[in-house]
């Protein structure tokens, strides 16, 4: 079989296109970041080590790496699902924002249910609420023709003074003035992985990794079972190819669209399970801060295929928990170093995507021709 | 402009040095392009002298419009030689063109829509970084050309709210206020009526008589006998011939296109019409803006025929295809299928047994990023047969896909190729198979063999006249007039949204259906319509 | 009397606020003109507000302030230009891009260079553009009316908000009485048409992205050298989206933006007005519901409920040239 890509990086082999492109864009985005540590007069080759000594280098930053991964897990398949659809999810903040108030409305008034009831409803509540953030703008995307970039991204503003407003003046804690609600009871809250292995007799580090890492997981699993294997992934993703073509087969892109951008923002909504339910174990502001957005990079990065998302989702959440140590060694690089790498990563994996095409076009037919 | 007169006076004296022969204004050497595999022009040479309308005919993917494309700067040839004025020229954008004094009106017009037909003109010569004096310039030479060569046009109207015809006359009015001395029409009447064609018959005729040069590329015969004065022919990317208009027939210039004696003679026997399956009763059909497309038109196709729909591209003839496929709404009548209402929207007709073949494969027929077998269960797949456990059984859509590719010689049989990889012949016979092997009761088939290669043409045509013997029904609607004559059982002309005439195959003369088709015979109804 | 006082107050502060706004909504006008969707006019303001304020607190003059500002702002606009035009890379994931990286970019580098958080030092009013007074407004201050209009409301600014009020009509004179803003508007209406007509698209688009890249310095630079004395994270604060939301309620025009702007900026001046007061009647507002309030409008006019705001056709869209 000749597997030749078509698209701007037609006559390549698929193999370049999937394997080395990636890794040669990863690559330039870390070359810059480099460039970046240089600039402020500091050695990149120290801060790549202790930027993996950080994140692998012992228990504790594993579990912590794995911890905002998880996060990271949630707001790239959401972003995935609706690119499979065509569609442009920017609004994953927002979604996962609100999906928090699912959470924390569950658990702050449905306490009074067991443990094993309470987990199944806060799931439902944060993909719920965060679906339903994602159905105005998909709604007027299917059916008014709203341009759904532009109004999730209204709708991560909107969804930030809602927060605000309810977190100070309706949902925080009487007597307070700190704008967060009072704790989940102990029974609403997810167990950490460390108290789960050491109930097996595995005593590993404590960190704040915990079930909603397992939920995550699964939703991979899902969303490969729903794009690629059911006749609605199917619809889907013929939606996002072609809509003419859609039509022609009996399948309804507004109804496609709404579908794709609902279950998109219920994903995001499940970020807030792992910050709220896992850790956290309040509704506080900003907690989901720059997750959606990184769920861009995370879903470029991974081609929109689950086990790409997982790996991408790894590498931030890697990036996240080292650059947290890098912080403490060296304090002339803040955490913001990260969210550099981030940008830059979203820049030549995304944008950039195919800057290297016409180079390894030329190195790749001088090989053949020679 | 001094320049221009330098080059007439040079002209003149190159006349005067070589007596009888005449400078050509354009001349085309030898050139060659491939876009990939596809060999689009082949050493071609073209001269076409000053003054005159020299047409330029040829079957759709004969490379005609590739090799205007390449003069006009739009594509780059890989090889050979363009002489303005006897003089070489270097053509490597449209800019280098257009100061070659070139113009050329493309089928599908370069205008900008939200734009005045004024803004329109001077877009690209605007004489200055400001606009006003070539506004104030643009419209003088307006109503100048307007007066001279019968190009009357709204100067303030907004381009997107006027008609097609008038449309062109803008495109035209933007080559001439450029001063294009050469001016290349690339299908000008695809999309126009019989009297907006007949007024850019005019315009041409007069815009000649002021010595501007004319290049017309069609492929429809009757117009290159009426308004040229010259033929050439091209056929699968190589000049075949150059003649005098005056010295040619369209029989013979069929031929010279086609490359055979015998148009298209389809292998098949006697019709044998049974019961009526498909009934359409006083249906209209409106577009998108709401203009009535497809106007109360009714006929009925019967088990074992081909019923063809003949037709300038553009007076109804999408439209009411989409109308039967269920993806456009009736707005009036009915359609019945063995005397029942069929049901709303593509999958309920469908599953009800009416299959259909649209015309734009590329677009609407497959999605050419999935793979093969993707593509190969558009529409299908809800289909049982594909789905064990509640997913989409992947194995069993593989070898369902190759069992069909390989009953329809789609090459390569690889169900897991990316479908844009295939030819278009391959991609064609893709959407057949899918629409065909499930022996629905009607199929409707909308330009099957547009953009496809001579072997495939035949195969499709051999497959819709077995479908036949097997006693379906088949609407077919093609732009080839050919196609139609020699495939069909039954030809219904559609002209403006209405069936204007209805011609059993056997009879149907070229020129009868030419006229129908003109709207000859339907001008009179038309008046007495409500 | 007073609520005369109130209401001059607030209109002072709305021209004020609105002023970066306008600056870049008509930066994102250009761009959009141009078939280039541009979502990363908040990064291109965020980095030109460091650049300026970083290089105004070492030179100590905001003229090399506002020259940072604006280079870094075209800078930025210029990667964005290379990825979507040179690249064809999809323009919504540039604009994201740049915005992360900018966020990230000038908080690392305000650590590492001045040491103190994240901000750049607090500039001396010699580094900074300060407010204008107007011949006589002092004299006039006292005459009633008069005084309020032209010693508050027209005098008593800095450059930047004359230089984008008087930009409104310097870009509607572009975009709609020159060549170039011709040639512009056709490349995000019909790149092909401008192309058959002989004209670069790509040239084009870059040099519209030039123009919006000085647009947002100018608006960057506001927010540190004008409005406020230095560079604070994150300071842009979401005016780049508001900004962008101006440009679509004013349906990509020039002043039609410009008032969609003032409107925000109004807003944005009674929310900060309204900040714990109470309104007779209606009781407390939330000031988030206020601050929410451009963001839902330009939502509702998107779906179509008042007016329609219809984008140039070519938008998003990379032209592509087969050869």
């Amino acid at each position: 079989m000749t597997a030749t890509a078509t698209g701007p990086a037609a006559g390549l082999p698929r193999w370049a296109v999937i394997g080395l492109l990636p890794v040669l864009n990863l690559l330039t985005a870390f070359a810059v970041s480099g460039l970046v540590v240089l600039l402020i007069g500091e050695d990149p080759w120290r801060v790549v080590r202790i930027l993996v000594w950080g994140a692998f280098g012992f228990e504790e930053a594993i579990g912590y790496t794995l911890f905002y991964a998880t996060n990271f897990i949630f707001t790239g398949l959401a972003v995935a699902v609706a690119f499979h659809c065509g569609l442009f999810n920017i609004g994953g903040e927002g979604q996962a924002y609100v999906g928090g108030l699912g959470v924390a409305l569950v658990c702050l008034h449905l306490d009074f249910l067991p443990f094993a009831l309470i987990v199944p409803a806060a799931m439902a509540g944060a993909a719920l609420f965060g679906a339903a953030w994602a159905f105005v703008p998909a709604f007027l995307q299917a059916y008014r023709g709203s341009h759904v970039v532009i109004t999730t991204i209204m709708f991560n503003f909107i969804a930030a003074a809602l927060m605000v407003y309810l977190l100070v003046n309706v949902m925080s804690e009487p007597g307070s003035v700190q704008p967060e609600t009072r704790p989940f009871a102990a029974h609403a809250r997810l167990p950490f992985v460390h108290e789960i292995l050491a109930a097996a007799g595995i005593r590993v580090a404590a960190s704040p990794l915990n079930l909603s890492f397992v939920w995550a997981l699964l939703c991979c699993a899902f969303v490969w079972l729903f794009i690629w294997h059911t006749r609605a992934g199917y619809r889907l993703r013929t939606v996002g190819f072609s809509p003419p073509a859609a039509r022609y087969g009996g399948i309804s892109p507004p109804r496609q669209v709404l579908i794709a951008m609902l279950v998109s923002g219920a994903l995001a909504g499940c970020m807030s399970l792992n910050e709220l339910m896992g850790v956290q174990h309040r509704l506080l502001l900003e907690f989901s801060a720059g997750y959606g957005f990184a769920g861009i990079a995370v879903a470029l990065m991974g081609r929109g295929h689950p086990v790409g998302i997982l790996l991408a989702s790894l590498l931030f959440g890697a990036l996240y928990q080292g650059g947290a140590e890098l912080s403490f060694e060296i304090p002339r690089i803040t955490r913001d170093m990260v969210v550099v790498i981030q940008g830059l990563v979203i820049l030549f994996a995304g944008a950039l995507e195919y800057l290297f095409v016409p180079a390894l076009r030329l190195a790749l037919t001088r090989r053949h021709g020679a | 402009m001094p320049r221009k007169v330098a080059a007439d006076s040079a002209r003149a004296a190159l006349r005067d040095e070589m007596p009888g022969s005449v400078v050509p204004a354009v001349e085309l050497r030898g050139v060659d392009k491939r876009f990939g595999r596809v060999h689009a022009n082949r050493d071609v040479s073209l001269a076409v002298a000053r003054g005159a309308i020299h047409g330029l005919v040829g079957e759709n993917g004969a490379g005609k419009s590739t090799l205007m494309s390449i003069l006009y700067g739009f594509y780059r040839a890989d090889r050979g030689e363009i002489r303005v004025d006897g003089r070489p020229v270097a053509i490597e954008d449209s800019e280098d063109a257009i100061a070659a004094g070139i113009g050329m009106v493309h089928q599908h017009f370069m205008l900008v829509d939200t734009f005045s037909v004024v803004e329109n003109m001077v877009l690209g010569a605007e004489g200055g970084a400001l606009l006003a004096s070539g506004m104030s310039r643009a419209r003088r030479v307006l109503e100048r050309l307007a007066r001279d060569y019968a190009l009357e046009v709204p100067p303030d109207a907004r381009v997107g709210d006027l008609s097609v015809g008038v449309q062109q006359r803008v495109e035209i009015l933007k080559a001439l206020f450029r001063g294009a001395e050469i001016l290349i029409l690339d299908e000008p009447t695809g999309a126009l009526t019989p009297q907006e064609a007949e007024h850019l018959f005019r315009i041409l005729r007069r815009l000649k008589a002021q010595g501007k040069t004319i290049i017309l590329i069609t492929h429809k015969l009757r117009e290159v006998m009426e308004v040229s004065d010259r033929v050439s022919v091209m056929r699968e990317g190589a000049m075949v011939a150059h003649r005098d208009t005056a010295r040619t027939s369209i029989p013979e210039l069929a031929e010279l296109m086609v490359g055979r004696r015998v148009l298209l003679r389809v292998e098949k026997g006697e019709a044998r019409p049974g019961r009526n399956l498909l009934a359409v009763e006083t249906l209209s059909v409106r577009d998108e803006r709401g203009t009535t497309r497809v106007r109360e038109v009714s006929f009925t196709v019967r088990e074992g025929e081909i019923v063809g729909i003949a037709g300038v591209s553009g007076n109804g003839q999408s439209e009411l295809l989409e109308a039967l496929a269920g993806l456009r709404p009736a707005f009036a009548g009915h359609i019945l299928l063995r005397g029942r209402p069929l049901g709303e929207g593509s999958g309920a007709r469908r599953s009800e047994g009416l299959a259909h073949v649209p015309e734009d494969r590329r677009r609407m027929g497959l999605v050419l990023p999935f793979e093969v077998r993707e593509s190969a269960i558009l529409g299908y797949h809800d289909d049982p047969r594909y789905r064990s456990a509640g997913r989409l059984d992947w194995a069993s859509v593989s070898r369902d896909t190759e069992e069909k590719m390989r009953a329809f010689d789609v090459r390569p049989p690889d169900p897991r190729r990316i479908t844009a990889s295939l030819s278009g012949g391959n991609q064609q016979k893709l959407v057949l198979a899918r629409e065909m092997e499930r022996d629905p009761s009607v199929l409707v088939v909308g330009q099957p063999t547009r953009g496809v290669d001579i072997g495939a043409i035949e195969f499709i045509h051999r497959r819709l006249v077995a479908m036949r013997d097997a006693g379906k029904a088949v609407l077919l609607v093609s732009a080839e007039l050919d196609e139609i004559m020699g495939l069909c059982d039954r030809i219904l002309v559609m002209f403006n949204g209405r069936i204007v005439g209805e011609v059993p195959a056997g009879a149907a003369s070229e020129r009868e259906l030419g006229l129908l088709m003109a709207g000859a015979g339907a001008r009179s109804r038309a008046l007495r319509a409500p | 009397m007073e609520s005369l006082t109130l209401l001059v107050l607030v209109l002072d502060s709305t021209l004020r606020l609105s002023a970066p706004l306008i600056l870049a909504a008509l930066a994102g006008l250009f761009s959009e003109r141009a078939g280039i969707i541009d979502i990363g006019l908040e990064g291109k303001m965020l980095g030109a507000a460091f650049a300026a304020a970083a290089t105004a607190a070492l030179t100590g003059s905001p003229w090399a302030g506002l020259a940072a500002g604006i280079a870094a702002s075209v800078l930025l606009a210029l990667v964005h230009g290379y990825a979507c035009i040179t690249h064809r890379g999809n323009q919504v994931v540039s604009g994201v891009a740049l915005n992360i990286l900018v966020s990230g970019l000038s908080a690392v580098l305000g650590v590492a260079w001045f040491a103190e958080g994240g901000r750049t030092p607090q500039l001396p009013g010699e580094a900074r553009f300060l407010p204008l007074e107007w011949p006589g407004a002092d004299a006039l201050r006292d005459v009633p009316g008069l005084g309020a209009l032209y010693g508050e409301l027209l005098s008593g600014h800095n450059l930047i908000v004359y230089i984008a009020f008087l930009a409104v009509p310097a870009a509607a004179f572009v975009l709609y009485r020159t060549r170039f803003g011709l040639r512009l508007r056709a490349a995000g209406e019909n790149p092909e048409s401008a192309d058959t007509a002989g004209i670069a698209v790509s040239g084009l688009r870059y040099r519209a992205l030039l123009c919006t890249g000085v647009a947002c310095g100018l608006a960057g630079t506001y927010l540190s050298l004008a409005q406020s004395a230095g560079f604070i994270r994150d300071m842009s604060a979401g005016k780049g989206f508001i900004a962008l939301a101006a440009l679509i309620f004013g349906k990509w025009k020039p002043v039609p933006a410009m008032f969609a702007c003032l409107l925000f900026g109004f807003l944005e001046a009674v929310a900060i007005r309204l900040q714990g007061a109470e309104v007779p009647g209606v009781g407390e507002v939330p000031v988030q519901f206020v601050q929410a309030l451009p963001y839902v409008l330009t939502v509702v006019l998107l779906a179509g409920f008042i007016g329609r705001a219809i984008p140039p056709r070519a938008l998003g869209v990379p032209y592509v040239k087969e050869r």
